[in-house]
């Protein structure tokens, strides 16, 4: 492991809820993408649902960024050269791709929204249901699951510690996405009233990213070696606990029961450890 | 006219008096922060975006039992290889015409990525401008033709200031003088690391007691690049996997 000297950047709460929100947004579209090309009508709420969580729940992520931003004013800087202006991409820099594929995701989301919109009145707009929208999902469900996962890439592209000790941040961040994804297309179906089957469909999706979603955290620590042990300072192991409640407990209950209870329980407990997981891996390697 | 300047900072020559941090505070307009008194004469800190030189006091036992200090002024190093400029994304982080690594104050926007990534611990936020703030090299100075403040003020010369060949020249011959004087723990600092530094030092211990990381340590963030995305990408994999799979069972009950 590298010996670092490295101040923090103090990324914090903007930043902490920026990642969770784009991880909601991604993992959404992508699972509303997957049921909808999967065909099965019965699914058709549930898949509409998912588009439109995903851009309200989008649209607050710029505005966490630029808020965090120390010139707020300055964030178009992250796309267009405020010299030259001409474009600004850097491939090798997470936050410049970042920056693009919010807005080229965004781009995505609306359209799918709109459509989504226009499927609940009734109406359905011809260029997503051919050959053509199938393409046009599968680009968005990419977009979708980068901006869930490249958050992860962004904090290991760095020097500090514990982010870039590890490869496995940008994976544990998009199985979490998918998860917490899942975990609210669940509540919002169990709000409303959808067919059993989609939610059981669900429930069954969001147990596969759980186990995801451990696996990655054992190799997050294994990766770390005695890095990694540094991180479960007194002070973080709460959150730590929360996570793991926030994984195993909605595991177990993903694999005992569906009844209506357990199962908004098992949701709620899946975004609180969601929230925790990148709450602890923020803060935990800048104090 | 432009050239590629660089610093040496010799530390055998350092008596900790502070200069550079006085002289670079004047030149810089930095008001610095209040001093914060411990168990030694350093109430400086670390580098920041208010302390662009800082005169570093490590208190060391020596063979025969008493105390010697080490003391070195630390500063930007201004790598060939520039961490911070790497990871920035909107190009405010540029290399001038001294060769040297200059924060734009007009294009910078205060994402702080910079700061993760420089692997020195060197550059600050300023909560007053928004700015991520590092030492400049002078480059008004250099502009003017003039040396940097710190070389300027440094009262035993341990801040040497000049072509990067001509330091890198100055440098080796120091290190020759005291290896023959029988100063064996001497060492260079800053000729392999990153590319080359713009600021070399000559060290009387290991770089890690400094705050330097050494030459296997010194590695960039963009090295992390390819295993997290590739992390990411089977992860996605296998959670489109996992999707199909759950979405295809048929029914509300297993």
């Amino acid at each position: 492991m590298p010996q670092h000297f490295v101040a923090p950047p103090q990324w914090e709460w903007y930043i902490v809820w920026y990642f969770f929100l784009g991880g909601i947004a991604g993992g959404a579209y992508a699972l509303g993408a997957i049921l909808r090309l999967m065909g099965d009508q019965r699914d058709a709420p549930v898949s509409r649902l998912a588009f439109l969580l995903t851009l309200p729940v989008l649209a607050i992520c710029p505005i966490l960024l630029t808020l965090d931003l120390g010139r707020p004013l300055r964030f178009w800087h992250m796309l267009i050269d405020s010299r030259t202006f001409g474009l600004n991409f850097k491939y090798w820099s997470p936050m410049s791709v970042g920056a693009w594929v919010l807005i080229i995701f965004s781009l995505f989301a609306f359209v799918s929204f709109l459509e989504a919109l226009g499927s609940l009145r009734g109406s359905r707009a011809p260029f997503l249901s051919g050959g053509l929208g199938r393409v046009f999902m599968i680009i968005g469900a990419f977009f979708g699951l980068f901006l869930a996962g490249y958050t992860g890439v962004l904090l290991s592209v760095s020097n500090q510690p514990v982010w870039s000790d590890t490869w496995a941040l940008g994976g544990l961040f998009l199985a979490s996405g998918l998860s917490v994804a899942a975990a609210a297309l669940t509540l919002m179906t169990r709000l409303g009233r959808h067919d059993a089957s989609a939610e059981a469909k669900l429930s069954r999706a969001d147990r596969y990213f759980t186990i995801l979603e451990l696996v990655l955290l054992v190799v997050f620590f294994l990766s770390l070696g005695a890095v990694g042990s540094q991180f479960l300072q007194p002070r973080w192991m709460a959150l730590w606990v929360v996570v793991l409640v926030g994984t195993l407990v909605p595991l177990a209950l993903h694999l005992s029961t569906e009844r209506r209870m357990p199962a908004m329980l098992a949701a709620v407990l899946t975004l609180v450890g969601g929230l925790a997981l990148r709450i602890v891996v923020v803060f935990g390697a800048q104090m | 006219m432009a050239r590629t300047v660089g610093f040496f900072t010799d530390t055998t020559l350092c008596i900790g008096c502070k200069a550079c941090e006085v002289a670079c505070k004047e030149w810089n307009q930095l008001p610095g922060h209040a001093p914060a008194f411990g168990d030694g004469y350093d109430n400086t800190g670390q580098l920041d975006e208010q302390n662009w030189r800082h005169v570093q006091f490590h208190e060391r036992t020596t063979a025969k039992g008493g105390v010697a200090w080490n003391m070195m002024s630390d500063v930007c190093k201004h790598c060939a290889m520039a961490s911070c400029m790497e990871v920035c994304p909107t190009n405010a982080i540029i290399r001038t015409e001294f060769d040297t690594v200059y924060i734009q104050p007009s294009v910078c926007n205060g994402c702080r990525d910079c700061i993760a990534a420089c692997p020195y611990h060197v550059i600050g936020f300023d909560e007053a401008s928004g700015l991520a703030r590092k030492c400049t090299f002078c480059y008004d100075r250099l502009q003017a033709n003039l040396m940097p403040a710190c070389a300027k003020a440094c009262p035993t010369e341990s801040i040497k200031f000049g072509d990067l060949d001509t330091m890198r020249q100055v440098a080796g011959a120091r290190l020759n003088q005291l290896r023959g004087q029988g100063m064996s723990e001497a060492r260079l600092y800053g000729d392999k690391e990153y590319g080359g530094l713009h600021a070399l030092f000559l060290l009387t211990d290991k770089p890690e007691v400094y705050g330097l990381p050494n030459t296997e340590n010194a590695v960039l963030p963009s090295r992390n690049n390819v295993r997290s995305y590739l992390g990411s990408l089977v992860t996605a994999a296998l959670g489109i996997v996992g999707a199909v799979f759950a979405f295809r069972e048929r029914g509300g009950k297993e």
